[in-house]
């Protein structure tokens, strides 16, 4: 579903992301993990297109963002870290546009959309603010709403859980629990509670590579009775 | 193609969901309009023309376009929904065409609200309407030039103030290579065919004529390749 093999980007001398492979299939929800800085961004960007790699590729269901970006923008459904929106723009508004541009051209196929993707995230009654009003909670949940909007294969979340309240965590991963049967999902995180909780795979990042790819069950059992945290810290300390 | 409806259509609306586009339509018509009465003393002429509300566009541009085009790319970097719309399935070519036709829009609309002077002049006298017209004509394409020059600027920095004062140097030099006074010193340091060269680079150069009612197609073509060339190395500044 998407596939991402060999990726490399480097910003002046430092090597972002330096040679990152791997595979997620439908259903699978993988969970992202690594220090800021490790180059989980960068990554997912250059799988949604937005930045070209300077080496290696990412194709998804079979098409190669490096030959037709277009294409692989139209099946993925994108949250960049710390969800950005045309502020000045109501909930209704921005959801309208984003339709509009994901191809819904006729009002009514927009309406459904919109009021689908506003019922999924719980923002009907916030449809008529402006999105810079928001706290940071509805603002996250509006860049959630946009990404599932066109009812995507596949979806890349940039700390989808970020600013949101114990309980607004847990009906976010509900929410992604419970589409990820249809889907290809990629959700970067902090939270190593979070992976656990909903991936079905993790995967560890620390300078530009990826140090681990395994199931949640096996990564628990890496160090048995220790906390997430410290194996992670074990795995990633070389960072710091 | 066809996706720059949506954006164009944003962007246009845009401009009026903030106070921008009233502050900006207010302090045109004053500056436009109050220069022609107040200082070429638009009724004591006593001529049914234009041409002194016309005259003053070169340098009124100058600082009006940069602050209209400022914030096309600067913004959309600083918030970061830049990241947003190039994960749209859009192309940057199509991105940078619907921002630059609703900013173009938007100009010859400020530019068109100077609509009661012509009536007052049908009113008073009968004016050439064919001079007028191409005074329109010119006043609208030498906006296109001076904004594509903004939005070229405006996408290589996400700081407005910069874009802004980038971009009022580069509007200057352009008018100032055709303008007479600047030519005479030229003249006095460079051979006559030099100052012809570098003369033909200017705003000034081409649009003089115009608002006499000369619309010849060399002035034209001038201000659409400008116009193009400029919006070309914004495409490729923003795919860098």
């Amino acid at each position: 579903m998407i596939e991402v093999k060999g990726l490399v980007k480097t910003y002046g001398t430092k090597r972002a992301v330096d040679g990152v492979s791997f595979a997620v299939r439908r259903g699978d929800i993988l969970g992202f993990l690594g220090p800021n800085g490790a180059g989980k961004s960068t990554t997912m960007k250059m799988i949604t297109g937005y930045l070209r790699p300077d080496a290696g590729t990412a194709t998804v269901e079979g098409i190669d963002v490096t030959v037709d970006p277009v294409a692989v923008k139209r099946k993925l459904g994108y949250l960049p870290e710390s969800a950005p929106a045309y502020g000045e723009m109501t909930v209704g508004e921005f959801l309208g546009f984003i339709a509009e541009v994901r191809g819904f051209r006729t009002k009514d196929a927009r309406k459904t959309q919109v009021e689908r993707a506003l019922a999924l995230t719980h923002l009907e009654g916030v449809s008529r603010q402006t999105i810079e009003t928001l706290s940071k909670g509805f603002k996250q949940r509006v860049g959630l709403a946009q990404a599932l909007l066109h009812n995507p294969p596949a979806l890349i979340l940039d700390e989808p859980t970020d600013g949101l309240d114990p309980n607004q965590k847990n009906e976010v991963r509900a929410l992604i629990k419970n589409m990820a049967a249809e889907k290809a999902v990629i959700l970067s995180t902090h939270i190593l509670e979070e992976v656990e909780a909903i991936c079905t795979r993790v995967i560890i990042i620390s300078r530009g590579r990826v140090v681990v790819d395994e199931t949640p069950a096996r990564f628990r059992a890496r160090s048995p009775g220790a906390r997430l945290d410290e194996i992670f810290r074990q795995l990633t300390d070389t960072d710091v | 193609m066809n996706q720059i409806c949506p954006l164009f259509r944003r962007e246009f609306l845009g401009y009026f969901r903030s106070p921008v586009a009233y502050v900006f339509l207010i302090v045109f018509l004053f500056a436009s309009i109050g220069l022609p009465f107040f200082v070429s003393h638009f009724f004591d002429a006593n001529q049914a023309s234009m041409q002194s509300y016309f005259f003053w566009h070169p340098w009124l541009f100058l600082f009006l376009i940069p602050a209209a085009g400022m914030r096309l790319w600067a913004e959309e970097k600083r918030t970061g929904t830049v990241e947003l719309l190039f994960t749209l399935p859009i192309t940057t070519l199509e991105a940078v065409l619907a921002k630059f036709l609703a900013a173009w829009a938007f100009l010859t609309l400020a530019i068109l609200l100077s609509f009661p002077m012509v009536v007052t002049l049908a009113w008073l006298g009968s004016p050439d309407w064919g001079v007028i017209a191409a005074g329109y004509v010119g006043s609208i394409l030498m906006a296109g030039a001076y904004l594509s020059v903004c939005s070229l600027t405006s996408a290589l920095t996400k700081n407005q103030v910069i874009s802004f004062v980038v971009s009022v140097i580069v509007c200057f030099v352009l008018i100032l290579l055709g303008w007479s006074v600047f030519g005479s010193i030229l003249g006095s340091v460079l051979p006559v065919w030099a100052v012809d060269v570098l003369s033909n680079f200017s705003f000034i150069t081409h649009y003089e004529p115009i608002i006499t009612g000369v619309i010849d197609l060399k002035d034209v073509v001038f201000f659409l390749s400008l116009t193009g060339f400029a919006l070309f190395l914004n495409v490729v500044a923003l795919e860098r």
